[in-house]
């Protein structure tokens, strides 16, 4: 399938962002309820969602500071949770980084996993997109995820002291995760460097939270390329 | 919680400030061909890279079962995975892990 102009690519970011719904809006409401209810105000509730916009990190600054955490732990902890989007950032930047800076900053302020993903995925199956269409594409898969980001997170606030936040919602995201890494491995580089991010994670669970990810990220990454070598030069 | 109005905000704050560099980081900084083939090379492997380390605790240790791994968390973990693989779309898998963990709690068999 070929995008020819900068709207229909709008329209197809916007038609792959959709299925994210699923996951976006039961997370946004329980963000909402939870925030709510550990005791931050409804301006500070929302002030998260509209500014920080990465759920896991706003969940986890949250866990942290309901145990009474030093401030300076809650953020080492919440930030480390989105060091992943640098890496994000860094593979946007060879399809993104010739767009205006004001262009830049917007797909900055909403690179989080979802927009990220799917718009890789594109570019990846088609290497002839242009840089305005691969703009576009990337705005219409955040753009029908972060507003309702905002408005459930403001609807989970409302209902807040009502709904009892219930545990087992948690499940949903890695269940969501991992419907969205299966399609992703396409080969078995791929394969392999999930099995040792898994491993690794796992190893280093004790470490502080984000850091054991990164350093799993980093191996599987190396495996993956070392993998993918061997199979270019396993090609006749 | 014991923060006062103000720790709050320069919780929010901080995080607003810091995410956005994150994520803006190369993007802003390097712009379009500056990145070493072999980091790019690294860098596609990013999502199956980092996603499957963050998810693996959650799925062996789940925390609503006090932290022990259950047959449930990992059939739905599952269902989730080998049908989003096979039939290539997120939805369908998102669907069949959802329906494995929340079927059996909205039937009320567990």
């Amino acid at each position: 399938m070929t995008v020819t102009t900068t709207k229909s690519a709008y329209w197809a970011g916007v038609r792959d962002g959709l299925p994210f719904i699923v996951m976006v809006v039961p997370f946004a409401l329980l963000f909402g309820v939870v925030g709510i209810e550990a005791g931050l105000s409804m301006a500070q509730t929302m002030s998260f969602s509209v500014l920080v916009i990465a759920g896991a990190s706003q969940f986890a600054a949250l866990q942290l500071m309901l145990e009474n955490a030093a401030i300076g732990f809650v953020l080492l902890a919440a930030l480390a949770v989105n060091l992943r989007m640098a890496m994000y950032s860094a593979a946007l930047a060879p399809h993104l980084g010739g767009a205006p800076f004001w262009q830049r900053a917007l797909v900055g302020y909403l690179n989080f996993d979802q927009s990220y993903m799917a718009s890789i995925a594109k570019y990846e199956d088609n290497p002839q997109m242009t840089l305005p269409a691969k703009v576009a594409y990337f705005l219409g898969v955040a753009l029908v995820i972060s507003p309702l980001w905002c408005v459930f997170t403001y609807i989970g606030a409302r209902l807040g002291a009502t709904v009892p936040a219930d545990i087992e919602i948690a499940f949903i995201l890695p269940i969501a995760f991992l419907s969205m890494v299966a399609p992703m491995l396409k080969s078995l580089a791929h394969v392999a460097a999930a099995f040792v991010s898994i491993i690794v994670a796992i190893s280093l669970a004790g470490l502080p939270a984000g850091s054991g990810l990164l350093i799993a990220a980093v191996c599987a990454m190396l495996t993956g390329v070392v993998v993918e070598s061997w199979m270019e030069r396993a090609k006749p | 919680m014991n923060y006062t109005q103000s720790e709050i905000w320069l919780i929010i704050g901080i995080m607003a400030v810091g995410t956005f560099a994150i994520r803006f980081s190369f993007l802003g900084l390097i712009g379009a061909g500056a990145i070493h083939p072999l980091i790019e090379r690294m860098l596609r492997f990013t999502p199956v890279a980092v996603l499957p380390g963050m998810v693996a605790p959650l799925v062996l240790w789940p925390s609503s079962a006090g932290g022990e791994p259950t047959l449930w968390h990992f059939m739905a973990a599952a269902a989730a995975l080998g049908v989003a693989y096979k039939t290539r779309k997120v939805v369908w898998g998102m669907l069949a892990g959802c329906a494995i963990f929340y079927g059996p709690l909205i039937m009320g068999l567990l």
